[in-house]
């Protein structure tokens, strides 16, 4: 317990005073001995309250160890490993991959691999993030903070879409399209016109709204008042209860063991914003059951859960009358019907493979894919990454069968 | 009459429990089963990219076993086997190296106890009352003893003599998952306290913290404390990653925003009597618990009030602070069956005080999001049931 306080200073030069080093000789003494000094420290600081030596990042460089490979572990990262790994694009632009794309080629890969959450006009669906908009609003009561009103730089854009999307997908597009889509969110920003072509030599050119819209933590001094000896007698006069929050009703329902779940129902919708989201609207739930076509083998009510689960489905995938092929195959019938077998759409080879071997969709199969398709299927095309709840792809899986 | 649990022969009492190995690595017992990670699904869109919170309601003492630790997730919990494990350190360094799972082993290793907290963690309040639990308000924290190597062993093995002046430099880590978390850390604090960590109150770490590898930052927000830890980079300025601007920035009313609030605030929250864990005594002795932190350094004092703020005693701390470590606080009363506007206010070691709510917003508005440290305030009925309320 003595040295789970202590701070961690200056090991590297005790190393050195005893090398060569067995790990067992790791905490040094003099870990120990520097931590009065480091208590010392606090207790100054505790009493010039006002200024800024109650910071909590050390102000001084600690001392580094000048030999290197003191260990002789690891070894040397080879080049192609490094460019492999090292995606980070700076601020200034540095380590952009060379490559370029125009708002229209933009407009169909977004289409294509990002409106299935973030909306056709980047417009964000459901909880997805809003890309666009909201230019203005970040001193209002909910601010809409997007690439084009909040993000600083251009770089992050880039850098995000090229190392994380698309969702579940990641790291499968080319530089070129990651230019194309960067520009297509920037066009539905109104912050290039409709011929830009982004590259990495225009790349620097754009001028991002909120660029200087960021000031360094500056707590220390603005909220150097609260460092000061608290109040512990008649510190206020009448205490009245201003909010309650059984007003709101937004607790996840616990059962019967807690005092918090008298009445439970959607969020409203003006509450106070969530880490990542506004709260999920729950218009899913309430659209109307599809029209029974394969009688009463189908549970219909499950099958009007399984529309709503559907919608994630729904950018890629068309159903009922006059469903055609989009990103994936139209799926009328796809319940029981022979793997891979949609008139003109191209499978994958391995998908194709399936029902050339007499596989078709039965309920399990169609489950086991919907989990995650590429445990199912490897080289699947479907970039999904799948539905956890079992309960909604069994849903789902009902709701297809309305369409045979 | 006489208790029948007492003067009658019981099943357990004759009979036969389970043998050893009849749960290889055991779970609690099935009456238990109510302290469990919960989440809020309307929070986020989808479970895979989300947060849960801790049970902190139903836990006491400090180390926060790993099975109810929280969770958070920029593209879902991946399984990464030690053997496929790599480390790279590159950029402004000597040589940049590969580590094995293996090498890590064989560096020298230290154990610390330190609190991680989501920026987020109690980020629904900042407007009004909203989530009834300690759970649901101030979930998104756990404290584990760590096994790690100090980052400034790697960063020496791997040589800073490259990277000039080290006083501008930072270091850049991501993860190994498909959102690989990316964030920029600046090199004093790299080399002061930063854990390469594997191991978490005494075992491997799970999944969902970041097997095998994961980084620990200690006091600052835990976004920065990257799992899957694949890659360590040396850069002569901050990357600016959509997690270090678009998100864990804070908007303040002018709509300018903080960047680079690295550090967790003191903070504090009672954890029972709380919504989720309601007295069910009556009158008479009353245990007031909590937990306070800092990523200052350790906590020195906790005030506990029963009128919303009006009078404070100080509480009975169960062991002397630790430097960015939970701290567990007592409260040993007796309660007369009345309303109580319970709270309690934190002080570290630096003489920081938790602030009231109102106090933030006259400094940063209400849009904020991350950060917010405020006073809770449980309003505790005469029957004994807790709600979050706001006060005056």
């Amino acid at each position: 317990a003595a040295n789970a306080s202590v701070d961690y200073p200056e090991v590297a030069v005790t190393h050195q005073k005893s090398a060569p080093v067995a790990a067992a000789d790791a905490p040094a003494p003099q870990d120990e001995a520097d931590a009065p000094v480091r208590l010392a420290e606090a207790h100054q600081a505790r009493t010039t309250a006002s200024d800024a030596s109650h910071i909590t990042v050390p102000t001084t460089m600690p001392e580094v160890s000048t030999e290197a490979g003191r260990f002789g572990l690891g070894r040397a990262a080879l080049p192609e490993e490094v460019a492999a790994w090292n995606h980070d694009i700076m601020p200034d632009g540095s380590n952009l991959p060379v490559g370029s794309g125009d708002v229209w080629t933009g407009d169909e890969v977004f289409a294509e691999h990002c409106a299935s959450c973030h909306g056709d006009f980047a417009e964000g669906r459901d909880n997805w993030p809003k890309l666009a908009g909201g230019q203005g609003t970040l001193a209002d009561k909910d601010p809409l903070k997007t690439v084009g009103s909040y993000w600083p730089y251009l770089s992050t854009t880039f850098d995000y879409i090229r190392r994380s999307m698309p969702f579940g997908n990641a790291q499968s597009l080319s530089d070129d399209d990651v230019y194309a889509i960067t520009a297509y969110i920037l066009y539905s920003n109104d912050l290039v016109d409709d011929d830009f072509v982004l590259s990495n030599e225009t790349f620097m050119d754009v001028e991002m709204p909120n660029a200087e819209g960021f000031i360094v933590d500056d707590r220390e001094t603005t909220e150097a008042h609260f460092w000061a000896e608290p109040c512990m007698e008649n510190c206020k006069g009448s205490v009245e209860i201003t909010m309650r929050a059984s007003v709101l009703d937004v607790t996840p329902d616990e059962g019967e063991d807690t005092a918090t779940s008298e009445e439970t129902g959607p969020p409203v919708e003006e509450q106070a914003a969530a880490p990542q989201a506004e709260p999920v609207q729950q218009a899913a739930a309430e659209e109307a059951a599809p029209e029974a076509q394969a009688g009463a083998s189908i549970d219909m009510a499950l099958a009007a859960e399984g529309e709503g689960v559907f919608k994630k489905c729904k950018s890629c995938h068309q159903v009922g009358d006059g469903a055609k092929n989009r990103t994936g195959p139209m799926l009328n019938g796809v319940v029981g019907a022979t793997i891979g077998q949609v008139e003109g759409f191209k499978y994958s080879n391995d998908m194709a493979a399936l029902g050339e071997a007499g596989r078709s969709w039965t309920a399990e199969d169609l489950n086991a894919f919907l989990e995650k398709p590429k445990d199912f299927l490897k080289k699947t095309k479907m970039s999904f990454a799948g539905l956890r709840k079992e309960e909604d792809r069994l849903a789902v899986i009902e709701y297809l069968k309305t369409f045979q | 009459g006489p208790d029948p649990l007492i003067t009658e022969k019981q099943d357990w009492a004759t009979g036969l429990g389970d043998g050893v190995d009849a749960t290889p690595y055991g779970l609690p017992i099935k009456y238990e089963d109510d302290v469990v990670r919960r989440n809020v699904p309307w929070l986020t869109a989808d479970p895979i990219s989300s947060i849960n919170f801790t049970p902190i309601h139903a836990l006491d003492g400090t180390i926060t076993p790993q099975g109810c630790a929280f969770e958070r997730h920029h593209s879902g919990a991946i399984e990464l086997k030690k053997e496929d494990y790599r480390l790279m350190i590159n950029g402004l360094v000597d040589t940049p190296l590969v580590f094995s799972y293996a090498d890590l082993e064989r560096f020298p290793r230290e154990n610390r106890v330190y609190f991680c907290e989501c920026a987020a963690n109690t980020g629904m309040e900042w407007a009004g009352a909203q989530l009834n639990g300690a759970q649901f308000t101030h979930g998104m924290i756990h404290n584990m003893e760590y096994t790690g190597i100090p980052l400034r062993t790697l960063l020496e093995e791997a040589g800073l003599a490259a990277a000039g002046d080290l006083k501008d430099k930072w270091v850049y880590v991501e993860g190994a998952d498909a959102s690989s978390n990316g964030r920029s850390i600046p090199m004093d604090k790299a080399l002061d306290d930063v854990l390469v960590a594997f191991k978490a109150n005494g075992e491997a770490l799970r999944k969902e913290h970041g097997y095998p590898v994961r980084l620990v930052v200690p006091g600052w927000e835990g976004n920065m404390w990257v799992k899957w830890l694949r890659r360590i980079e040396v850069t002569e300025a901050a990357v600016e990653s959509r997690e270090e601007t678009s998100k864990y920035t804070d908007t303040l009313a002018d709509g300018t925003s903080r960047k680079w609030t690295w550090v967790m605030d003191a903070k504090s929250v009672v954890t029972s009597p709380s919504p989720q864990s309601p007295i069910r005594h009556g009158k008479g002795p009353l245990v007031i618990t909590g937990l306070a932190w800092s990523g200052r350094g350790a906590i020195t004092r906790v005030d506990v009030s029963k009128d919303g703020g009006k009078t404070w005693e100080t509480a009975r701390l169960a062991q002397e602070g630790q430097n960015k470590a939970l701290t567990r606080f007592y409260l040993d009363t007796t309660w007369d069956g009345e309303d109580m506007l319970l709270q309690s206010r934190a002080m570290d070691e630096t003489g920081y005080v938790q602030p009231t709510k109102h106090q933030l917003r006259e400094v940063r508005g209400e849009n904020s999001v991350y950060h917010n440290n405020c006073i809770q305030t449980w309003h505790v009925k005469p029957n004994g049931e807790a709600e979050n309320v706001e006060v005056s």
